[in-house]
């Protein structure tokens, strides 16, 4: 052991790290500047506002999953959940114009959390694989969703104006949407970052069976990543009603794919243990960001999946090939050591 | 029993505890007292580890009691036991390799501030200050992953410092360990017993028990057979012990000429992990090949295999050069490998006796890639017959056999394919006394009828009893060859310790 | 474990009958009606061609959610041939051959990076959807000759079986045997169940995966074609979502999500379950929202029960020893 050795490692892991969110960071101005050059009013202060407005459910949606994510387990429901709590809470506010909107929030909220107990119940006391009971949930959540509807659509005509200002508000010029996103996003970074629990949660993902031997409840430390994954979904559908005004029975199908897309680009390893919710929604952002470019620069809409999909897999071929080339380098150090 | 004078600090009491119909532990009495460094020794299987488990509270006894300064406790899992004092060193130590060192070592404990944020900074500080005092020069902020197996150790041992553990347990903590890294793991240990901690030490190195330790407990298949000062006693004397049987009864080898070379490495080299190996074996002969575990000895094994790619060099089997990197291509020039994993890689534990007889074999099996199921059990049942495996049915998953049965079917496996090279890591690690000496006349046997048989043994004296020479690696090298004649236990031992050839 | 799948099987069957009375008598004899049972054939066909390879790769401990994209795909390929003018004849062979490029990518992805399957065909399932549209945007093609129409919409001359599920059967056999009765479904029993072991064997467990990979994107490529014919129109939406159908029916038959474990006679009674309980809801006017609850919790049901049913035998005799 030497004090080189050390240092050197450390270098490289943080390098692969920091990597990440640069990267990030640099593919954004990437599709910026281009786009920018052939619209500018895309960087304006309206065209900004808009994409952060369009990346923001998903990148709460990523919030969330990114908790349940780091512990090696994954949450498919949450497109389901959020088109239940959406059409749960527009339905509260149509038969309840009076509601205040905070009761309505909480109404999403509630039904999120509902949903989250269900999924966190089977996998933690369960013990079935996440993707497999979220696979079923997705298809219950959704089922009962349709049930409730009945095939009826609310539009904005049956909801308060309070709901939609919310939705299309803002404070000190930016958008109240994108200010609820930054609040849910740095709770939970500094939840994961900065509390026990939170860094449990990597622990579980890291190395279950350590995580076992080190005391942690690991049970009931998954059981609440799902429970909040599923509270900040039901919050999500919630705001999706502000958003949009217009809820049925299919909202947010299939969005489970772009918000694990969003987490996995954003450098949250999919085998858990790693990556964090700035990240997870700036990976959101960048995708949101690539759907908008592609509008201005009249290229088909129909890219859009393909580009999702090509950067997903070029996110964790990335990925394998840095830790690939952390374990080649760490084990040439060891040696030297020795 | 011989109790120590002080009050002691942990006390297992008659403890029993099976699993399904195997009885890990019969009634074993274990007392540590403050201050006392003390070896619990045994062979593979005799419930060393069952019992560190129970001490660490991831096992419940079935029967017996747990006492703590004296007062009867129940563990319900891991984290009472650490509460209770206890920290367990595990021989390759479980870090979490995403979180940093200073993570690792407060895992769940982490200093607080305002808050209840976890104060990242007094976190590194009190790690590097707990560095400081067992004389250790580690990074608390850089990550886990990639840390040597004894830099893991001073973590775990950091760990335990963090809580203040008055009983630290070591599970075999030098088996992969360099003689200098021994040295300051002993320094640790000394640091340890000066502040008042129980050490119990296990360990197959009798001379580091003698050197360490002041009292030993003795198990054999699960049960307590003695214990006391080690002031006095012999490593002969506690080897018999272990054993229960003479020595020299055990190991049948009988005397060969040697053939032809089948197995011939030259300068074969995986980059930061062994380097410049050349050896040959001949048809008729069991080489040993010994070593310090983590010396590189499995690796040669498996990159001989195809398992593992190599950097440089090349292997000849029976004069013709093998394709390196494939086991395909090992097994059609004609070695067999048993690996030393049963269960993990010998095994397919959920699949039948039948199944995983014929699993080396499923092309001769098949025509036109159709399974021939008559022929899968006859080949089985010839196997099971010829070696004697001892299952209720050729159909039950390997998974219900015994250690020393499992072993038999992997040893079938590769038998059924006639190799001329046979490989053989750790033959018999953990099974019982009577298929040891089963194994040991079968591979002497397969020897007398011309196979070259490369064994890999941590048993110094199976190693000296069975092989014709002793190959011993060090740190990567192949250090010394020792002819039978010259091989002495204490000859291998140093050349294991990379110090070869000092003796003659 | 042999008899825990048998039963699972054997309650499985037990299952199917009971949906075939329930739904006989609800349905005053409709649904046993050979008529009924052509649509519930044409329904099953395209999960059901799926399933087969699926299993395979299931059981060898790995997952494909890129199938339903696939099947996109190639229907939108056919579509975009068709209206370059090229022929039936060699369209048909082409799509093919994609899918097995397509499932290539994958299985390359898996065995040669070492990344996870799950990931990977989350990634791919994006990708193929996006390169179906990008192919054929949002249009439709329709013009198909009815000589090839008719194999997705008639029956086998004489009887109520249509052209799918004959060419399902056919394959079902084929796959059986490459299962069960062949060393390449030995190995990847073996490699499902432990894959280090199986390597330690000499088992070419890379090339297996690749393999099984490759055949789930020619046979969800067949897919695409029989979807294509039965609605006579190519587009790039075809089958959204039905990944999720092929895998709730691949783990109800009994195949373990862990690997190492399932028969294709028991994915064969699940994909028949699922179907036959979907078109007596159909038959008996309730709602297809219901029938998807009812997916989810069967799905949930067949892989708690086994979890649940393992633990309470291991809290009895004490945990696997170390």
């Amino acid at each position: 052991m030497t004090t080189v050795a050390p240092s050197r490692a450390r270098r490289i892991a943080d390098l692969v790290g920091r990597a990440r969110e640069l990267g990030i960071v640099v593919a954004l101005a990437l599709v910026i500047i281009p786009t920018a050059f052939v619209n500018p009013r895309f960087v304006e202060a309206q065209g900004i506002r808009d994409l952060l407005l369009n990346a923001s459910v998903v990148a709460v949606l990523a919030a969330g999953q990114t908790l349940v994510v780091v512990t090696r387990n994954v949450d498919l429901s949450v497109g389901s959940t959020l088109g239940l709590s959406a059409f749960l809470t527009a339905q509260t506010f149509a038969d309840h114009p009076d509601t205040p909107i905070v009761l309505g929030l909480l109404v999403g909220v509630g039904v999120g959390l509902v949903c989250g107990v269900v999924n966190g119940l089977l996998v933690a006391v369960g013990r079935v694989p996440s993707l497999v009971v979220t696979l079923g949930t997705l298809y219950v959540f959704r089922g009962v969703d349709f049930a409730l509807a009945q095939g009826t659509q609310i539009n904005a005509s049956n909801l308060p104006d309070e709901l939609l200002d919310l939705g299309n508000g803002r404070l000190f010029g930016v958008p109240v949407l994108v200010l609820i996103t930054l609040a849910v996003v740095a709770a939970a970074a500094l939840y994961l970052r900065s509390y026990r629990s939170g860094r449990d949660l990597y622990a579980i993902g890291s190395n279950p069976e350590a995580a076992v031997l080190a005391g942690i409840p690991v049970p009931r430390r998954v059981f609440t990543a799902f429970l909040l994954s599923g509270a900040v979904a039901g919050l999500a559908g919630a705001l999706w009603v502000a958003r949009y005004g217009t809820v049925d029975a299919a909202a947010g199908t299939g969005l489970e794919l772009q918000v694990v897309a969003a987490v996995v680009v954003g450098g949250v390893a999919i085998f858990g243990g790693s990556g964090t919710v700035v990240g997870a929604a700036l990976g959101a952002l960048l995708l949101g960001t690539i759907a908008s470019c592609l509008v201005v620069l009249r290229i088909p809409a129909f890219w859009q999946q393909a580009i999702s999909g090509a950067l997903l897999i070029g996110a964790i071929t990335v990925d394998r090939l840095l830790a690939l080339r952390l374990a080649r380098e760490l084990r040439g150090r060891s040696d030297h050591d020795a | 029993m011989d109790l120590p004078q002080e009050q002691p600090l942990v006390v297992l009491d008659r403890v029993s505890k099976s699993f399904g119909a195997v009885a890990a532990l019969t009634d074993v009495t274990l007392a540590l007292a403050p201050g006392e460094a003390h070896a619990l020794l045994g062979e593979n299987g005799a419930g060393k580890s069952t019992l560190i488990k129970t001490l660490a509270g991831v096992h419940r006894p079935d029967s017996g009691r747990v006492l703590v300064d004296g007062a009867e406790t129940r563990f319900s899992g891991p984290a009472d036991a650490r509460a209770a004092g206890i920290a367990v060193i595990y021989q390759e130590p479980m870090l979490f390799g995403d979180l940093s060192i200073a993570e690792n070592v407060y895992t769940g404990r982490q200093p607080l501030k305002t808050g209840r944020r976890i104060d990242t900074k007094a976190m590194h500080a009190h790690t590097a200050a707990l560095f400081d005092r067992l004389g250790v020069a580690l990074d608390p902020v850089r990550p886990a992953r990639g840390l040597s197996i004894a830099d893991q150790q001073v973590v775990e041992i950091a760990k335990a410092l963090s809580f203040d553990a008055r009983v630290v347990v070591m599970d075999e903590p030098t088996a992969a360990l360099s003689a200098r890294e021994v040295d300051r793991l002993f320094d640790v240990v000394k640091v340890l017993r000066a502040q008042g901690t129980a050490v119990l030490f296990v360990s197959h190195r009798l001379d580091e028990v003698f050197a360490l330790c002041q009292r030993a407990t003795v198990l054999r298949d699960g049960k307590h057979v003695w214990d006391g000062a080690l002031e006095g006693e012999t490593p002969d004397g506690l080897v018999r012990r272990m054993v229960g049987r003479e020595l020299s009864a055990l190991f049948p080898k009988q005397d060969t000429t040697a053939g032809e070379v089948l197995l011939d490495v030259r300068r074969l080299t995986r980059e930061g992990v062994f380097t410049d190996v050349s050896f040959q074996v001949r048809a008729g002969e069991i080489v040993g090949l010994s070593g310090l575990v983590g010396a590189g000895r499995s690796e040669v094994a498996r990159a001989v295999f195809g398992i593992d790619s190599v950097d440089a060099g090349e292997v000849r089997v029976n004069g013709k050069a093998l394709k390196l990197g494939s086991p395909t291509a090992a097994m059609a020039s004609g070695i067999g490998f048993v690996p030393e994993d049963r269960r993990q890689q010998g095994l397919v534990v959920d699949a039948s006796v039948e199944r995983n007889v014929a699993l080396a074999s499923l092309g001769r099996l098949s025509r036109f890639g159709l399974l021939s199921r008559g022929a899968e059990r006859r080949l089985a049942q010839d196997w099971a017959i010829k070696l004697s495996i001892k299952t209720a049915r050729l159909g039950a998953p390997a998974a219900t056999l015994s250690g020393g049965n499992q072993q038999k079917v992997v040893l079938a496996k590769w038998l059924s394919r006639r190799p001329s090279v046979l490989i053989v890591d750790e033959p018999t690690r953990g099974i019982d006394v009577g298929t040891k000496a089963e194994v040991h006349r079968l591979l002497s046997e397969l020897a007398g009828e011309g196979v070259a048989v490369l064994m890999i043994s941590s048993e110094l004296p199976e190693v000296l009893g069975m092989a014709d020479r002793v190959l011993v690696m060090h740190e990567g090298r192949l250090v010394d060859d020792i002819p039978r004649a010259d091989a002495t236990e204490e000859r291998v031992a140093l050349a294991a310790a990379g110090r070869p050839g000092v003796v003659s | 474990m042999l008899e825990r799948f048998a039963r699972w099987e054997t309650a499985l069957v037990a299952l199917l009958v009971l949906v075939a009375v329930v739904g006989q008598i609800r349905t005053g004899g409709a649904f046993l009606d050979g008529g009924n049972l052509f649509y519930l054939g044409l329904d099953i066909g395209e999960v059901a061609l799926i399933a087969l390879p699926l299993t395979l790769v299931v059981v060898s401990g790995e997952i494909d959610l890129s199938v339903a994209s696939v099947l996109g795909l190639s229907s939108a390929v056919i579509g975009e041939l068709w209206d370059a003018g090229w022929t039936l004849e060699a369209i048909l062979p082409t799509v093919i051959v994609l899918g097995a490029v397509c499932g290539a990518v994958n299985g390359l992805l898996v065995t040669r990076l070492g990344l996870p399957s799950l990931a990977v065909t989350i990634g791919t399932l994006a990708l193929y959807r996006g390169l179906a549209l990008v192919v054929l945007g949002d249009r439709a093609v329709a013009d198909f000759p009815s000589s090839f129409t008719d194999f997705g919409t008639t029956p086998v001359p004489g009887t109520w079986l249509p052209w799918p599920i004959l060419l399902c059967a056919v394959l079902a056999v084929a796959f059986a045997v490459i299962l069960h009765s062949s060393s390449f479904g030995r190995s990847v029993y073996a490699i499902g169940s432990n894959e280090e072991g199986a390597r330690f064997s000499g088992i070419r467990v890379k090339r297996v995966k690749l393999t099984l990979f490759v055949l789930t994107g020619a046979m969800s490529a067949l897919a695409g074609i029989v979807y294509t014919f039965r609605f006579s129109s190519a587009r790039a939406d075809n089958g959204v979502g039905l990944e999720l159908a092929v895998v709730a029916a691949v783990l109800l038959g009994g195949v373990s999500i862990f690997g190492g474990r399932g028969t294709l006679g028991g994915v064969l009674a699940g994909v028949l379950l699922l179907g036959g309980l979907r078109n007596v809801l159909i038959l008996d006017d309730v709602s297809t929202e219901i029938l998807t609850v009812v997916t989810g919790l069967l799905l949930l049901v067949s892989v708690l029960a086994p979890a649940l049913t393992a633990r309470v035998r291991t809290s009895s005799t004490g945990r696997r020893s170390p």
